[in-house]
C-alpha cells in the first residue's frame, strides 16, 4: 500500500514538475494531465471511488480540453522565450502572491478537526450515502458552490458575446 | 420478477461455471489474477469478433442503402474455387493487409504522442466495457458509481484525438482536432443530462441495479424499459444524437470529414496505427450502444416475462446488434453538419431540453404513487413536458432560418 502511494505521488509530483520546466506548452499540458489522473489515482489508492471518477471526469475530460483549446488559440511565438529574473519587485511580487496562497491553504488544511484512521477502518461510503450527505447537512455548500459556477458561467459568455447579432451562411 | 427461477437457469450459469473450472486449474495465490484475466480475454475475444464484423455489416449495409453490393469477393484463402460465403471473411483479409502495410511516420511529426495516441485511444475505448452488464450475472466490474467510471474512461478518448492531429504536424489533423475538442465540450454536456433522469429515477448509478430496476412487466408483456416513459423516450433521443456526436460518426463526423480534410487526424497514419484508430471508434460506439441498452432498453431483461427462457446475454447482444444497425442506418441517410450547426444544436437546443428533461423525471418520482385517473393526468403532463419545450425552443430556434434559399441552384 505504502509502495503504491510513493510511486502515485512520484508521477504526480514527477509529471508537474517537469511539466513546469518544459518549454512546450502542449507537453506541459499533457503533462498536467497526466498529474490530475495520478491525482485520481491517489483518491482511488484512498477508497474515495467516486470523487476518483469525478476527478477524471471534469479534470482530464473537461478541463484537459478547456487548456488544449487555449493553448492552441493563443498566439504562439515560434522561438520560445525563456524567462529571466528581470526584476526584484517582481519576484517580491510572486513571492507574496505564493505565500499568501500557500498560507491560505495551509491554515485551512491546519486549522481542519481530521480524523486520523489506521488502517482496517477505512469506511465503506457508498455513492448513496454521499449523496445524502451533500442533499442533506451540506445542502447550502452545494448551492453555494452551483450558483458560484452559474455566475462565472454567465460572466464567460457575457465577456465571449459579441453586441452584433450572428449571421449565419444559412439565413435567407 | 422472478430473478430467482431465472439466475439459477443453467444456461445464464454457464459462463461463470465455464470461468470458475478454469480457474481451479491454477494454483491458489494466482487465482485472483487468472480470474480478471479471463474476464479481460473474454471481452477483447467477443468484442474484437463483434468489431470484425460490424465493419463488414456496416460495409454491406451502406452499400445496399447506396444501391451497390458492397464488399462480396472475399472468399476462404487458398481455396479460390471454393465458396464465397458473402464476402464474410472480409475483416479478417482487412486486418491481415493492416497488419503487413507499411507504417509511415512524418518526419516532423512528434514521434512519441504520434505513437502514443494510437494505443491510448484503444485502452480508453476499452476500459468502458469494464462496467457493461451483458447478463444477468456477467458483469466484469461491479462498480457503486459504475456510470460515473463509464463517463470518466469515455471522456479520455477524444484527448488522444488530439495528441494525434497535434502529433502530426498537418494543418489538416490540427484542424481535425480542434474540431473534435469543440464537439466533446459541446456534446458531453447533453450526453451526461440526459442519462441524469436514469439515475433519479433508479436511485443508483450502479449499471447493474438500473437494470434491475426495469425488469417488470405490466400483464406480462409490456415491459416496464425506461425509454416506455415519457421523461425516457426524450432522454433516449437525447441519448442517441448525443452518442452519434461522441463518437464521430455521420452526421457528426466533422473531426474526419473525408471531403474537406482528408479524414482529419487519420491523415498522417497508416498501416497498423490507422486500424487501430479505426477499432477505437467502433469499440466506443459499441460501448454507447451498450449503455443505451443498459440505461433505456431494458439491458439484458427480455421484452415479455415468458421470453425469459432466452439467455439474457443473447438479449443484451440483440439489442446491442439493434442499435449498431440503426446507427448505420442513420449514417446512411443523414448529411454531415457543419461546425457552426452542430455547436448551436448542442447548446440551443439538447441542452435546455435536457435539462427540462430532469425537471420531467422529477416530477414522474415525485407522482409515483398516483393511481387510477390519476395515471393518465400524470403520463399526460409528462408527455406535454417533453413537447411543449421541443415545440417552443425549435420554433425559436428555426424563426429566420427556413426555408433555404440557394444563391446558384435553381429553385
Amino acid at each position: 500500500m505504502t509502495f503504491a502511494l510513493i510511486l502515485l505521488s512520484l508521477l504526480i509530483l514527477g509529471s508537474a514538475a517537469v511539466a513546469m520546466a518544459l518549454r512546450n506548452l502542449i507537453y506541459s499540458a499533457l503533462l498536467l494531465i497526466g498529474s490530475w489522473a495520478g491525482i485520481a489515482g491517489f483518491y482511488l489508492w484512498a477508497g474515495a471511488e467516486f470523487v476518483a471518477f469525478a476527478q477524471i471526469l471534469i479534470y482530464v475530460g473537461a478541463i484537459s480540453m478547456v487548456v488544449l483549446f487555449a493553448v492552441l488559440l493563443t498566439k504562439q511565438g515560434h522561438a520560445p522565450e525563456p524567462v529571466e529574473f528581470n526584476s526584484v519587485s517582481r519576484f517580491i511580487t510572486g513571492l507574496i502572491a505564493g505565500g499568501g496562497v500557500a498560507g491560505v491553504l495551509l491554515g485551512a488544511i491546519l486549522g481542519m478537526p481530521l480524523e486520523v484512521r489506521t488502517a482496517g477502518t477505512t469506511p465503506t461510503l457508498t455513492v448513496k450515502a454521499l449523496g445524502a450527505q451533500l442533499m442533506g447537512p451540506h445542502t447550502a455548500a452545494l448551492l453555494v458552490i452551483g450558483l458560484l459556477l452559474t455566475v462565472s458561467l454567465l460572466g464567460a459568455v457575457v465577456l465571449a458575446s459579441d453586441e452584433r447579432r450572428d449571421q449565419p451562411e444559412d439565413a435567407p | 420478477m422472478n430473478t430467482a427461477a431465472g439466475a439459477d437457469a443453467y444456461l445464464e450459469r454457464v459462463p461463470l461455471v465455464l470461468r470458475d473450472a478454469i480457474v481451479q486449474w491454477f494454483p491458489a495465490p494466482t487465482q485472483w489474477l487468472v480470474h480478471h484475466l479471463i474476464t479481460v480475454g473474454v471481452i477483447l475475444a467477443v468484442f474484437g469478433t463483434f468489431f470484425a464484423f460490424t465493419t463488414i455489416a456496416e460495409r454491406k449495409l451502406l452499400g445496399r442503402l447506396q444501391n451497390r453490393l458492397g464488399p462480396n469477393r472475399a472468399g476462404l484463402p487458398w481455396w479460390q474455387k471454393g465458396p464465397k460465403l458473402w464476402g464474410l471473411t472480409q475483416p479478417f483479409a482487412d486486418a491481415v493487409k493492416a497488419l503487413t502495410k507499411e507504417d509511415i511516420v512524418p518526419a516532423a511529426a512528434d514521434k512519441l504522442l504520434h505513437f502514443l495516441a494510437p494505443v491510448l485511444v484503444v485502452t480508453f475505448s476499452l476500459l468502458t466495457f469494464a462496467v457493461l452488464p451483458f447478463g444477468r450475472n456477467l458483469i466484469p466490474v461491479d462498480l457503486d458509481a459504475a456510470l460515473l467510471y463509464f463517463f470518466a474512461a469515455g471522456s479520455a478518448t477524444e484527448l488522444a484525438i488530439f495528441m494525434a492531429g497535434w502529433a502530426s504536424r498537418n494543418k489538416y489533423s490540427l484542424l481535425a482536432a480542434m474540431r473534435a475538442l469543440a464537439q466533446v465540450i459541446s456534446y458531453e454536456l447533453p450526453l451526461l443530462l440526459s442519462v441524469v433522469p436514469v439515475v433519479l429515477i433508479a436511485g443508483t448509478l450502479s449499471t447493474r441495479e438500473i437494470v434491475v430496476a426495469q425488469g417488470f412487466w405490466t400483464f406480462g408483456a409490456l415491459p416496464h424499459w425506461f425509454v416506455f416513459t415519457p421523461w425516457g423516450a426524450a432522454g433516449f433521443v437525447l441519448f442517441l444524437v448525443s452518442a452519434l456526436a461522441e463518437s464521430n460518426r455521420s452526421p457528426f463526423d466533422l473531426p474526419e470529414a473525408e471531403s474537406e480534410l482528408i479524414a482529419g487526424h487519420l491523415t498522417e497514419y497508416s498501416g497498423f496505427k490507422y486500424a487501430l484508430f479505426f477499432m477505437a471508434e467502433y469499440f466506443g460506439l459499441t460501448a454507447l450502444s451498450g449503455l443505451g441498452v443498459t440505461l433505456f432498453l431494458g439491458g439484458w431483461q427480455a421484452p415479455c416475462a415468458f421470453l425469459q427462457f432466452i439467455p439474457s446475454y443473447l438479449w443484451f447482444m440483440g439489442k446491442l446488434i439493434g442499435m449498431i444497425v440503426f446507427f448505420i442506418w442513420v449514417r446512411g441517410t443523414l448529411l454531415r453538419l457543419r461546425i457552426d450547426q452542430l455547436t448551436r444544436l448542442a447548446w440551443q437546443f439538447m441542452v435546455p431540453l435536457a435539462l427540462v428533461n430532469i425537471g420531467n423525471a422529477a416530477f414522474w418520482a415525485l407522482t409515483a404513487g398516483w393511481t387510477g385517473p390519476l395515471q393518465f393526468v400524470r403520463w399526460g403532463v409528462s408527455i406535454a413536458i417533453v413537447v411543449l419545450p421541443f415545440v417552443l425552443i425549435g420554433r425559436r430556434l428555426n424563426a429566420g432560418r427556413a426555408p433555404r434559399t440557394y444563391q446558384y441552384a435553381a429553385s
